[in-house]
């Protein structure tokens, strides 16, 4: 591993909080809490079950839940898979419409598109032109049959917000039921569930410090929302989500979320300041576009659209600066990102977009650092750009005549 | 994803481009052909400008390239195996040739096939000034 790599992508993932790793290993060897929380018959049992549930009242404590509300799951995906189909396919009997935006994660947008294949009718919305989903956009679709709104919280490519306090007055009002992902959100926003009228909630673990392979579910009781299984056997989870509970995982995100509860404020305010200084450095650079907007978005995500430069291209000049264009998840494809073309973006400029992430141990040294490298090869990239010579010559590259193949 | 060979033509393009034959040509001189294909709905677009003498042998080659690494390593490739060359035998450069020597993966051929346009395109375009 090159050393002076600079991690700048923790939107993607975060490393483990050092505090998180001491509890979870804790919890794996012999002398440890290792049992399984479901063996009802010895200490070793009653001992990680415990674990357990002090990690969900972490949990729950950060979003302001009941902890009787939260199922672990493997990730947040996992919590986007259960909370869609198996509201829908629960609630299939009151009608089959479904309402999301084309800017979600692909973690709700690929259960959506199976929905769709079992004979459920899907709305995607259209986010404003800083991808925020608009009450009044939601308001135009809902239909006789609408039976579930899915909508982000915070979008991972933009760290646009959107407004889940008013969406959901007007699902509640009208019998909608509200899945929010909320990945990105913990430890980045603060969540009231008890004030907000959401009814399932996804949550990661490795977006807060915690490990990847833990995620958990938050579905209301009141009023209750029910969902249909996707894992049957064994009944954990109130029947929610079978199998054996992972003790170390679920201690690790449950640490995590304390610490998230605890330190959320200074690590944002320190973020907030690192992305002001980042903005300030490379905002000199000519021809540049912000995507989203300074005015509703997390600090901690800052995407860019850098004209005349391919989005690849820059990541590979960047070789010590760890970031990524759109989401990983889509990276290894060649499509610019879905989300800047929903936003409208011109090709060229959906096709130069790079995310930086900020987290918890970012330093004002490599965002200084990252910066100035930034200027360094947008400069260089540029002169090896035919389309930046166009541009200097006052050429309109709306109407040039291109040759595809 | 990408070849040591296509980082190596990326870093040494990108550090020393005005060694590695980045520019421009007069498109309008007599002497030179230019070609350009690709279209920034792509995500590549390639400018390749060849110098001919009189004896149809290609003395000069500059290019400019937006696109990703591979493109801009193919573009650097390109013009190595130009350079030299008469018009007829450039004419036989296939891209295969410039994706064995790169090592491209089948997700970047295109880049390849991008290159060898280019070189048709230039040299229609002297061509064509000649005629």
């Amino acid at each position: 591993m090159n050393k002076n790599l600079v991690y700048f992508d923790y939107a993607a993932t975060c490393p483990v909080d050092p505090r998180v790793a001491a509890k979870m290993q804790d919890c794996l060897l012999i002398d440890g809490t290792f049992g399984n929380p479901a063996s009802r018959s010895h200490e070793f049992g009653w001992k990680a079950d415990e674990a357990v549930e002090k990690a969900r009242l972490h949990v729950a404590n950060l979003v302001k839940a009941d902890s009787r509300e939260i199922v672990w799951t493997s990730g947040a995906t996992e919590s986007d898979n259960l909370a869609i189909k198996g509201a829908a396919r629960f609630y299939k009997d009151r009608g089959n419409h479904i309402i999301t935006s084309k800017i979600e994660h692909k973690a709700v947008l690929d259960p959506c598109r199976q929905l769709e294949r079992e004979g459920f009718e899907v709305t995607y919305l259209d986010p404003d032109e800083n991808g925020v989903i608009t009450l009044e956009n939601i308001q135009k679709h809902v239909k006789e049959t609408t039976i579930l709104l899915s909508i982000m919280h915070i979008n991972n490519e933009l760290g646009a917000v959107n407004d889940i306090e008013k969406i959901g007055k007007y699902t509640r009002e009208n019998n909608i039921i509200f899945h929010v992902d909320a990945a990105q959100s913990t430890g980045k926003l603060p969540i009231n569930l008890s004030q907000l009228d959401v009814d399932l909630m996804s949550f990661s673990g490795h977006k807060t410090y915690a490990p990847k392979g833990i995620g958990a579910l938050y579905v209301r009781r009141k009023p209750r929302v029910r969902l249909e299984a996707l894992i049957h056997g064994g009944g954990h989870e109130r029947g929610f989500r079978a199998g054996t509970l992972p003790t170390h995982q679920i201690v690790g995100m449950g640490e995590a979320y304390r610490i998230a509860a605890e330190e959320m404020e200074q690590d944002n305010k320190k973020i907030a300041k690192l992305a002001e200084i980042f903005w300030k450095e490379v905002s000199g650079i000519e021809e540049i576009y912000l995507n989203g907007s300074f005015k509703n978005k997390v600090p901690n995500i800052t995407n860019i659209s850098f004209a005349y430069i391919e989005g690849e291209s820059l990541i590979m000049a960047l070789k010590d600066v760890a970031v990524s264009s759109g989401s990983a998840c889509t990276s290894a494809s060649l499509e610019p990102s879905y989300v800047l073309r929903a936003l409208g973006r011109a090709d060229e400029l959906a096709h130069s977009s790079i995310r930086f992430s900020f987290g918890r141990f970012t330093t004002e040294k490599e965002v200084k650092m990252v910066a100035e490298t930034t200027k360094k090869v947008v400069h260089q990239l540029r002169e090896l750009s035919p389309l930046w010579d166009m541009y200097k010559d006052g050429v309109d590259l709306e109407k040039v005549e291109w040759v595809t193949h | 994803m990408y070849s040591r060979k296509v980082i190596q033509k990326f870093e040494e393009t990108l550090n020393n481009p005005s060694a590695h034959n980045v520019g421009r040509m007069d498109a309008n001189a007599k002497n030179v052909g230019t070609g350009m294909v690709g279209a920034p709905a792509c995500g590549d677009v390639m400018r390749l400008q060849i110098e001919v003498d009189d004896q149809n042998i290609i003395t000069d080659c500059k290019f400019k390239t937006y696109g990703c690494g591979s493109a801009i390593a193919s573009s650097q490739q390109m013009i190595e195996m130009l350079i030299g060359k008469t018009l007829e035998e450039a004419k036989n450069i296939k891209d295969r040739e410039i994706a064995d020597l790169l090592e491209l993966p089948s997700i970047k051929v295109h880049c390849s096939v991008l290159a060898e346009d280019s070189i048709k395109k230039a040299i229609a375009d002297y061509e064509s000034k000649k005629a």
